[in-house]
């Protein structure tokens, strides 16, 4: 019993049967086909695959941000494939951060302000300008975007994700727009990030490389799990290679 | 089929609702101009038919009594064409469902076979026969009116005599297109009538046997009619030559010919009015849509499509949309223009109708519309096609707003980010929210200005018939009748004021302008009929001058103290110049006022009056009536009430009564242009909304940002809006105004309350539909959706 309950705590994420279709009949495509999955907490876990093998809706799920088919997903005791819209908004807005390929920053607001968007609404947030620092923009704090690289930018989108001190991060190619130096860059951020804040993240990369720094290596193929990895010495951000 | 046709059709199908809004927008401004210029072509090519088939008269002569031998000397004068005399009268027609006996004028007939001037049209029965002295024919409208056919008798006091007359046909005349009863304006079937019988008969009624009281006249292509008219004035002025006049200056004509100037200038203002804020809308959305579709124009230019293909391909699908709204509304053009034309032929007796298109219209309309859609397309083509085909495939960079970050700091740190965001957007993109701020006002300025034009009317009726003419009938006699009349009245049970009026034929000149009018002499202290100035105080008439109308003021362009020339064209007929005492606001017509015994003075004519305004005790109408009606002096009697009734009924069903149909398409377009803004600003922040959503915002949350902007852009419409709609109806107002009734433009706290609350209810509409949409947005699709 104990040892049940400890586990929950230890899991982050767990799925069982978890099916994704789009469309129907003979023009549906399949993009998650069953998959059973447990995402430890406190990991850096890289999910690899060809583009459509599935990683990409999984992430969304599990973010809240779309719905299975079928099968079930919890995030620790609360049943994700249960909830409606606004609980959904809810767990996106107290426990999970996002970044994403394109930034997607409020071009209006500037760095400090598009996180204190998120810091203003979040139950425990850290300071914006700390997470700023966090990310190393401490000193471009009134710094609108277009004012910004892209490696700057995407280090507020990083900030403004983790400003609320969520559990998850999820990140959908982070560096996939961004040159080698700035991308390492990024990636120590979020290693940073993990091992201060102890978040859980999770990173989906077409670069097999980034799988170095990360506990754990899912690799998708065609809506399914191929193959899970452990990786006992991950190695520094820095030491990617590109 | 060409991929690129493919593609184009299936744009066109992908964007079918926005094309659709576009189309009607167009459409409602094009179905304006075709609807507007085709009533003017079909009215004025119907009429010069109309009068060209039959021979209406160049020159009217009337006179007291001429001698029939005048006709050769009038032949003789140059320039004349051809001469016609005839008989005419008035009397009165007793009809079973009124206690007041109706004016009419009867008019000779000439029973030989030749071609006469005026020829009548008959519309029903035949023409009287010599041999049958009490047979008449009755014009059309009267007779439907009371349901008089072939074969009925009516009964009509003539020359103080009453007698039964045979009706054998009824007919239309094109001198009496439009007409009303003596002292009114506005046409009324019921209470005027004309009636046409055999001149011998008529002659020997009236004692004019071998005379006439009226010389019609057509003049050759090359005459001086001026020169013409002083020459028949000259020759028959011993004879009781009340002047002879132009057909310009014939009643029936004359309204006839304003209403189609009228009609003119308002599908030469209005129209474009109403095109210049669809163009807009359309270049808006045109834009907007050309902007969405960079990536699409990056890839095309990638494949090696030229700019000038990209450019085709594009004004194809912009083409279509703004000639399809141009077809969509020649069509609404044609279709309007036929429901309107029975509204004419109610008011204006033409014998046929037919709604004519006027090419010219439906191409200007298609070229406006081409035009600026193509114009619109252009300028956002061309910022594209600056952009190397990588770099427009690529998502734009952020927009810059770091110029708007130190304004006013204090205050900004109060915000919270998502009121910062509206805020910065505002003053960031000034010119895109400029763009929707202009857009709202221009539609709220078209809904402001036809409240204002709606409140004019009423303003009109209230003022002509509640302040200025506070009787309760006006009687007219047969002939200027001596100061004993008054007190004959005064006398009547019920009647319980009187007040004296005498009207004289005038002609007033300034210099080479002159109008052919009427003189009202008003009563000292006149409680009744009052001539009022601008704040509506009654004016006192001075012992010497005139007191012009506004507009009459403004045909003549003179001012106060100014002096003016009045051609007097009865009694002495005396030629007098003198000073314009004032000027007052009249919206019927274009009066002068000068006081009575003043003008009896110049007349030389004392103690006489034309006519009375009679105030009646409640319940003592009918009493009033029969005493009137026992009165053999009396021409007729119009009610207050009637005439009133008569004139609401023109504007509402009548002329006016397009004003709905623009009222309507003012809501429309009003509503499309903000629920376009509402959309261009959604699908513009799609990304950003679909972010903040990402980060766990709520629906409301969401919407606040996108429905805030909104918020902000109407309010800053609203006050611009009250200003351009107020200035707007200035231009309608004018297009509405006729020879006939001026509409004021009023101040109206009303109208302007309505149209903010027509806009704000249209944005709250908008902002709600708009919600809606985004509420059903899938989060992950738009964030793929790229800028």
């Amino acid at each position: 019993m104990l040892d049940a309950k400890e586990e929950v705590a230890k899991t982050a994420f767990r799925t069982e049967g978890l099916t994704k279709t789009y469309g129907e009949g003979r023009s549906a495509v399949h993009a998650l086909r069953g998959v059973d999955l447990e995402i430890v907490r406190g990991e850096i876990v890289v999910l690899l695959g060809p583009s459509g093998s599935g990683k990409s809706t999984l992430l969304n799920i599990l973010g809240g941000l779309d719905r299975a088919s079928e099968g079930d997903a919890w995030f620790g005791e609360q049943c994700l494939t249960k909830m409606n819209d606004r609980q959904l908004t809810a767990y996106r807005r107290k426990h999970v951060g996002f970044v994403f390929q394109f930034y997607n920053l409020m071009p209006s607001l500037t760095a400090r302000e598009n996180v204190e968007l998120v810091t203003e609404i979040a139950d425990n947030p850290i300071s914006a300008d700390e997470a700023l620092d966090l990310v190393g923009l401490g000193k471009r704090l009134d710094h609108f975007p277009a004012q910004l690289s892209g490696g700057e930018q995407q280090r507020v989108a990083i900030a403004r994700a983790i400003a609320k001190q969520p559990e998850v991060l999820f990140c959908d190619e982070p560096t996939g727009a961004l040159d080698s130096t700035t991308g390492r860059a990024v990636l120590r951020v979020l290693q940073d990030v993990n091992e201060k804040l102890g978040t859980t993240v999770l990173i989906i990369t077409h670069a097999a490389a980034t799988a170095a720094m990360a506990g754990r290596v899912i690799n998708f193929a065609d809506g399914a799990i191929r193959d899970v990895k452990l990786n006992e010495n991950p190695v520094d951000a820095e030491e990617v290679e590109w | 089929m060409k991929p690129l046709h493919a593609k184009l059709f299936r744009d066109l199908w992908r964007i079918k609702g926005q094309a659709l809004a576009i189309m009607v927008v167009i459409g409602i401004g094009v179905a304006l101009q075709v609807m507007m210029s085709g009533l003017v072509a079909s009215l004025s090519q119907t009429r010069d038919t109309y009068y060209e088939r039959h021979q209406f008269a160049d020159v009217f002569a009337p006179v007291v009594r001429a001698p029939e031998r005048m006709v050769s000397q009038l032949r003789n004068i140059v320039g004349v064409a051809a001469v016609d005399t005839r008989v005419t009268g008035v009397a009165l027609i007793d009809v079973a469902t009124r206690n007041l006996p109706v004016s009419a004028r009867i008019l000779s007939l000439s029973s030989d076979d030749q071609r006469h001037l005026n020829e009548v049209l008959l519309t029903s029965g035949r023409l009287p026969e010599a041999a049958n002295p009490q047979e008449v024919v009755l014009l059309e409208g009267f007779a439907r009116a009371h349901g008089i056919l072939p074969g009925s008798q009516i009964s009509v006091t003539l020359n103080a005599s009453r007698r039964l007359l045979d009706v054998v046909g009824t007919a239309q005349s094109p001198e009496f297109i439009y007409y009303a009863a003596p002292g009114e304006m506005i046409p009324d079937d019921t209470r005027f009538g004309v009636i046409w019988i055999g001149r011998p008969t008529l002659a020997a009624t009236l004692d004019l046997k071998g005379a006439f009281t009226e010389a019609l006249l057509t003049l050759r292509r090359d005459a001086n009619a001026d020169a013409v008219l002083d020459s028949i004035d000259r020759l028959l002025k011993p004879y009781g030559g009340a002047g002879a006049y132009a057909a310009v200056d014939h009643p029936s004509n004359r309204f006839l010919s304003e209403e189609i100037s009228g009609l003119e200038v308002s599908a030469k203002n209005v129209p474009p009015v109403f095109m210049f804020v669809a163009a807009f809308l359309l270049y808006i959305v045109i834009s907007r849509l050309v902007q969405s579709e960079r990536e699409e124009i990056g890839l095309m230019k990638a494949f090696g499509y030229s700019d000038a293909e990209v450019s085709i391909h594009y004004l194809q699908l912009i083409l279509i949309i703004a000639l399809g709204g141009a077809l969509l509304g020649c069509v609404l053009g044609i279709a309007l223009g036929r429901m309107t034309i029975p509204i004419y032929t109610t008011y204006y007796k033409l014998p046929f109708l037919l709604f004519r298109l006027e090419a010219s219209s439906f191409l200007s309309g298609i070229l406006t519309s081409a035009t600026v859609a193509t114009l619109g397309g252009a300028i956002v083509l061309r910022r594209i096609f600056q952009l190397a085909p990588a770099e427009a495939m690529r998502p734009p960079s952020p927009p810059d707003y770091s110029k708007t970050g130190n304004l006013g700091q204090q205050i900004f740190r109060r915000l919270d980010q998502p009121t910062r965001m509206v805020i910065r957007r505002v003053i960031r993109q000034p010119l895109r929210i400029l763009g929707a701020v202009m857009g709202i006002a221009a539609g709220m300025a078209l809904s402001l200005s036809m409240l204002i034009i709606y409140e004019g009317f009423d303003e009109a009726l209230d003022r002509t018939f509640n302040v200025i003419d506070r009787s309760d009938a006006f009687v007219t006699f047969t002939a200027p009748t001596s100061g004993k009349a008054i007190y004959e009245m005064q006398r009547i049970t019920g009647v319980s004021r009187v007040e004296p009026v005498r009207a004289a034929p005038v002609i007033f000149r300034n210099g080479r302008r002159q109008y052919t009018g009427a003189i009202t002499g008003l009563a000292t202290r006149a409680r009744l009929f009052r001539a009022l100035d601008a704040e509506t105080q009654p004016i006192a008439l001075p012992s010497q001058g005139v007191v012009l109308s506004a507009s009459l003021a403004s045909i003549l362009e003179l001012n106060v103290g100014d002096d003016i020339t009045l051609d007097i064209r009865q009694g002495n007929q005396p030629v007098v110049v003198t000073r314009v005492a004032g000027i007052t606001e009249s919206l019927m017509g274009s009066p002068a006022f000068m006081d009575i015994d003043a003008l009896n003075g110049l007349i030389d004519e004392p103690n006489r009056l034309s006519g009375a305004y009679l105030s009646i005790e409640d319940g003592a109408e009918k009493n009033v009536y029969t005493a009137l009606k026992n009165m053999p002096k009396v021409a007729g009697v119009s009610l207050r009430a009637e005439a009133a009734k008569a004139f609401e009924t023109v504007m509402d069903q009548g002329a006016g009564s397009s004003r709905f149909i623009m009222g309507f398409m003012a809501f429309a377009i009003t509503f499309g242009i903000i629920y376009n803004a509402a959309r261009v600003a959604k699908d513009e922040r799609l990304r950003d909304l679909a972010s903040l959503r990402v980060m766990g915002f709520y629906q409301g949350e969401t919407a606040f940002v996108l429905l805030g902007e909104l918020a902000v852009v109407t309010l800053v419409a609203l006050p611009l809006g009250v200003l351009m709609g107020n200035a707007l109806s200035h231009l309608i107002a004018a297009g509405f105004s006729t020879d006939l009734y001026q509409i004021p433009v009023v101040f109206a706290p009303r109208a302007t309350g309505t149209a903010i609350a027509i806009v704000v209810g249209a944005s709250l509409t908008s902002g709600w539909l708009v919600k809606r949409d985004l509420d059903r947005v899938e989060i992950i699709s738009a964030l793929k959706t790229r800028e």
